[in-house]
């Protein structure tokens, strides 16, 4: 049995190997890239919004209301990063329900470049608010004595979010598989109907706990004070 | 009993607790959560599409100690490590 699209190799040229995990991601992100040219072609201000248009609209306002709630700020940055992460997880694990097509994100591959990004996001998005002082004080923020408990629970956030995603995708595909084997035909469909509602809510759980992290990172000190001066 | 068949039935046995304990923690913790929310969407029923949506996150945040647990069981099931570094010195 195939845990993972890793395991399928679809083209391969002496030494440079395409797995189907590499081609699903280039698929998922052609459609991204291909729909979203498609709709915003023709951007006038006079024309009136189509039909497609409108739908992004929706899509686009929804994520950035929800970033809003969460971060409690609007930075646009943080919604680009984190609209972008959940649109591709659920893209990614929508798609999973095309025979055929294997989820990228049902690879630990895929998940952990997605963490090492939101990784990296943290202290850049730190730093380029608060500055290098206020990011480094965060480590030791409740007594210099925590500051190996905090270095290592950002590893824990990492192994956290990718075993997550990837546990929870493969996992889907897995069950289908299996329960293809012994009832088929009524109750894989039943599974893969659960697995598109898990999928959807793995993406926004990614894109939030991603924005937690990087709103968390960058503390208003403006907020901070007025918080300490309110009764 | 050979090398091959301890590596087997421990594996086996081992995931089939690894699910059983994993997925009773992670149940005993979203029932919980399950129940809090509900006590709260009957107090304020209209704060409900706020707790439903924090409903669905910490759920799933809880239920990932479980995927991790169902993770563990499938590799020792499907991609044995030391399954597979034995069988070879085997000839099979």
């Amino acid at each position: 049995m195939e845990l993972t699209p890793d395991t399928r190799v679809l083209f391969e040229f002496g030494f440079i190997r395409l797995n189907a995990t590499i081609v699903n991601t280039w698929i998922v992100m052609a459609l991204l890239v291909g729909v979203s040219w498609l709709v915003t072609r023709r951007l006038r201000p006079d024309a009136p919004p189509g039909r497609l248009r409108n739908a992004l609209e929706v899509l686009v306002q929804m994520i950035e209301d929800q970033v809003h709630s969460v971060a409690q700020r609007s930075v646009r940055q943080v919604m680009y990063f984190a609209g972008t992460l959940f649109l591709f997880i659920a893209t990614a694990n929508l798609l999973g329900v095309v025979p055929g097509f294997r989820s990228p994100t049902g690879s630990l591959s895929t998940t952990l470049a997605l963490t090492l990004a939101v990784l990296l996001a943290v202290p850049m998005f730190s730093i380029s608010h608060s500055g290098l002082a206020h990011y480094l004080r965060n480590f030791t923020q409740p007594s210099l004595l925590l500051l190996p408990l905090n270095i290592l629970g950002e590893f824990a956030k990492a192994v956290s979010l990718s075993i997550r995603l990837y546990g929870n995708v493969m996992s889907g595909a897995v069950i289908a598989a299996i329960l293809l084997g012994i009832a088929p035909f009524f109750f894989p469909v039943v599974m893969e109907l659960f697995g598109l509602l898990v999928g959807l809510i793995q993406a926004y759980i990614f894109a939030i706990l991603a924005t937690v992290y990087i709103s968390s990172a960058m503390a208003d000190p403006k907020a901070a004070a007025q918080l300490e001066n309110a009764p | 009993m050979s090398e091959l068949n301890l590596i087997a039935f421990i594996s086996i046995i081992t995931a089939g607790l690894t699910v059983a304990i994993g997925s009773f923690g992670a149940a005993m913790g979203e029932g919980r959560a399950a129940a809090a929310a509900m006590t709260a969407i009957a107090q304020q029923p209209d704060a409900a599409p706020v707790l439903s949506r924090t409903l669905f996150v910490s759920l799933a945040m809880i239920e990932s100690s479980g995927i991790y647990c169902f993770v563990v069981a499938l590799i020792l099931i499907f991609a044995n490590p030391f399954w597979d570094a034995v069988r070879p010195a085997l000839g099979g």
